[in-house]
């Protein structure tokens, strides 16, 4: 099966150990990977800014990089919710095909590559943070407000992972303030919140922060080292790919 | 009261001075969203299924508005009630001021109500002269304080109990240093008896006007409407035009929803049906539309006219739990306050669907299923296409959107910037960074993936 994966810009720039990763756990599971060396960015830094207008070269980017792929796979719910609900490219036809291959990457391992063993160890006490674009965008878990099933694709993973303890968290699911341009326009209530939601780990014993959205965790990241703390933060691709 | 010129980020930042406090906000806060789970969870399957009635039921309501209107009003006048319609708030304002000169009433009572908030009723009012009392304890202590609700159900969530005992010490003699709140409510409730047995005109608003019957219903915890208007001669009932049921039947529905969506309970202590003036008494009813016709007219935003009101989505808003109901500037706070207030003022309110996360949390939990936090993603494109936007940020967003549709330049962009950052990081850890205030920025590594993969993967293909 052939994937073609899409790094967010932050990651490719930033946490390259992530797209690391992501490409390694995928090739583990039987996938030929591609990764398009000429991508950039979903465009959801300017949508979500109000600027959906200004995305439309960033929208054929895409579309030039990955409109022959069957699966596109990005380690993001945050990007991967965007070129769903937003990617607009001039070929309708060929947009909407773009739009329904786009999965985040533990959706893809949980209901494309039906994933039920891995080989991964991580032996610590691990506290999962929920992105909300993940989490209620993409229903990637059960969201506290509704009344339905408990469900979590990321929980499940983690849990064929070896060793590892997940924590319990007082508010399981509250959003960590990053939210786009947010975070510098109210950076007041911005770095509350994030505060709040390091401690809600700490406070339970976490040794890591994971999620499936590294832009939540650069945020928490920042927050953590700004107090230094020992708690850090890992992608969840990285804890399906150790050891 | 809520002439501030100062944004929701400015605001906000001001109520984080004292972070003690907002953790405080928070948690009370947090405490009601629990009980709401709570009481939505002891429903079980049923919950998500009266949800999604209530939101068809305001839909199709919606959809006949003018006819379920013109049915209501017929209804009401049968009931001998006097029917009245206001365009916009100036409008009820003078209705109301009206009907207090044709009485020749000075001094009023009045219960809760978010429309006369709203439409800054009780600023007009007194600038005429008259003496308005809110009757609602919540609401009667933000107005002593001179202060606008910064809640639509919890009107001074944000007062502590400590604070309330001095604001009463100060106005209403209590004894100083008493904080215990069943001698502040005892005291509030001798204080406004006494404003019930001398008041003659009493205005209540409106949870839900029912078009088969004319009749509309009021949903407290304190029976403060009960009181006001049956001791009144003359019962005002302000409300928007959106309040609107079919018929009676529906009521259960919403009345289910109403009370377990806002504290938890599993229904207002007080839910009084007013159908006909008592012998003697003046029944009117304010029917009022202040832009709600033109938010009807916005597909994309219609949808918000669902909204009872019932403040779930202020309670689960992780941003209104931080920055406090003031920080919006506007009578209705919160998530759904930032869709409905640009409707009103685009200029004034340009900042509101901005400050958020769009988490989602607000529709998850709101009764009648309104896509809240879709609408604040689609009142940002309206507000930047009509140019509400600062000029610096479309500068930005305008460089950002060229950089990142050139990979080449993307990738030279990204290159430089982690060398900058590893070379002279007090170049980026300064006070002129926003996120470097609270946060660290992270570390710049050497490779970016895009350099990594083509040296470990793809070294034969270009
Ligand atoms: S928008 Fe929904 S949750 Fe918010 S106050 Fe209105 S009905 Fe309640």
């Amino acid at each position: 099966m052939t994937v073609g994966l899409f790094l967010p810009c932050y990651v490719n720039q930033f946490y390259p150990q992530v797209g690391v990763a992501s490409l390694e756990l995928l090739e583990k599971l039987g996938c030929d990977v591609v990764y398009p060396l000429q991508q950039t960015c979903c465009g959801q830094p300017m949508a979500n800014s109000g600027y959906e207008h200004l995305s439309s070269a960033t929208d054929e980017l895409f579309m030039r990089n990955f409109h022959e792929f069957d699966y596109i796979v990005s380690p993001s719910g945050s990007c991967a919710l965007h070129i769903k609900h937003h990617l607009h490219g001039k070929d309708h036809e060929a947009s909407a095909k773009v739009r329904a291959s786009m999965y985040e990457l533990t959706e893809f391992l949980t209901d494309v590559l039906k994933v039920e063993h891995l080989d991964a160890k991580f032996p610590h006490k691990v506290g999962l943070h929920q992105g909300c674009h993940g989490q209620r965008g993409l229903m990637l878990s059960q969201m506290s407000e509704l009344v339905a099933k408990p469900f979590s694709k990321l929980e499940k993973l983690l849990g064929m992972v070896n060793g590892i303890e997940l924590v319990d968290l007082d508010r399981k699911d509250e959003c960590c303030g990053f939210g786009g341009t947010f975070c510098v326009m109210e950076e007041a209530v911005s770095a509350k919140m994030g505060k709040d939601r390091v401690s809600d780990h700490t406070r339970n014993g976490a040794s890591f922060i994971t999620g499936a959205d590294m832009s939540c965790l650069m945020h928490l990241e920042g927050i953590l080292k700004r107090q230094k703390s020992a708690v850090e933060v890992k992608h969840i691709a990285e804890i399906l790919n150790a050891g | 009261m809520q002439s501030s010129r100062d944004n929701h980020s400015t605001l906000a930042e001001r109520f984080n001075k004292d972070e003690a406090r907002v953790s405080w906000h928070d948690q009370t806060l947090w405490w009601i969203r629990q009980k709401r789970d709570k009481a939505a969870w002891s429903l079980g399957e049923e919950w998500e299924g009266l949800r999604s009635q209530a939101s068809q039921i305001k839909a199709h309501t919606l959809s006949n508005l003018s006819g379920y209107l013109e049915e209501f009003e017929a209804n009401a006048i049968a009931n001998g009630a006097i029917v009245h319609w206001a365009a916009d708030a100036k409008e009820h304002n003078e209705i109301v001021h009206k009907i207090l000169q044709d009485n020749k009433v000075t001094q009023l009572v009045k219960s809760k109500s978010m429309l006369t908030e709203e439409c800054h009723l009780n600023p007009y009012l007194e600038t005429h002269g008259i003496d308005v009392v809110d009757t609602d304890l919540g609401e009667r202590i933000v107005q002593l304080a001179n202060e606008a609700p910064s809640h639509i159900v919890l009107p001074c969530i944000h007062w502590k109990k400590e604070e309330i005992g001095e604001l009463f010490h100060k106005h209403l003699a209590t004894p100083a240093g008493n904080a215990d709140p069943s001698f502040l409510t005892n005291a509030a409730r001798i204080h406004l008896r006494d404003k019930f047995l001398t008041r003659r005109v009493a205005i209540t608003g409106v949870n839900f006007a029912i078009a088969e019957t004319g009749e509309f219903v009021v949903c407290t915890n304190e029976g403060n409407a009960d009181m006001g208007a049956h001791l009144s001669d003359v019962h005002i009932a302000c409300m928007g035009i959106e309040k609107l049921i079919p018929l009676r039947r529906h009521l259960g529905v919403f009345l289910r929803l109403l009370a377990r969506s806002a504290t938890g309970q599993p229904v207002t202590t007080y839910s009084s049906h007013f159908r006909k003036p008592r012998q003697g008494q003046q029944l009117h009813i304010v029917l009022v539309d202040n832009g709600r016709s033109q938010q009807l007219a916005k597909e994309d935003f219609r949808n918000s006219l669902k909204c009872i009101r019932c403040g779930a989505c202020f309670n689960t808003c992780p941003v209104y739990r931080r920055s406090g109901g003031h920080s919006y500037h506007t009578a209705v706070a919160g998530p759904i306050g930032s869709i409905l207030a640009p409707n009103l003022d685009m200029k004034q309110y340009a900042d509101l669907p901005f400050a958020s996360t769009l988490c989602g949390s607000c529709t998850n939990v709101c009764p009648v299923k309104i896509d809240i936090h879709d609408q604040l993603y689609k009142w940002r494109q309206v507000l930047t296409k009509e140019g509400y936007s600062p000029k610096t940020k479309t500068v930005a967003m305008k460089t950002m959107a060229a950089t990142l549709s050139k990979p080449g330049l993307f990738s030279f962009a990204g290159k430089w910037a982690r060398r900058i950052m590893r070379i002279a990081p007090w170049l980026v850890n300064n006070k002129m960074n926003p996120w470097y205030k609270q946060r660290n920025m992270p570390a710049a590594p050497k490779q970016s993936f895009t350099e990594w993969y083509k040296t470990n993967r793809n070294k034969d293909k270009k």
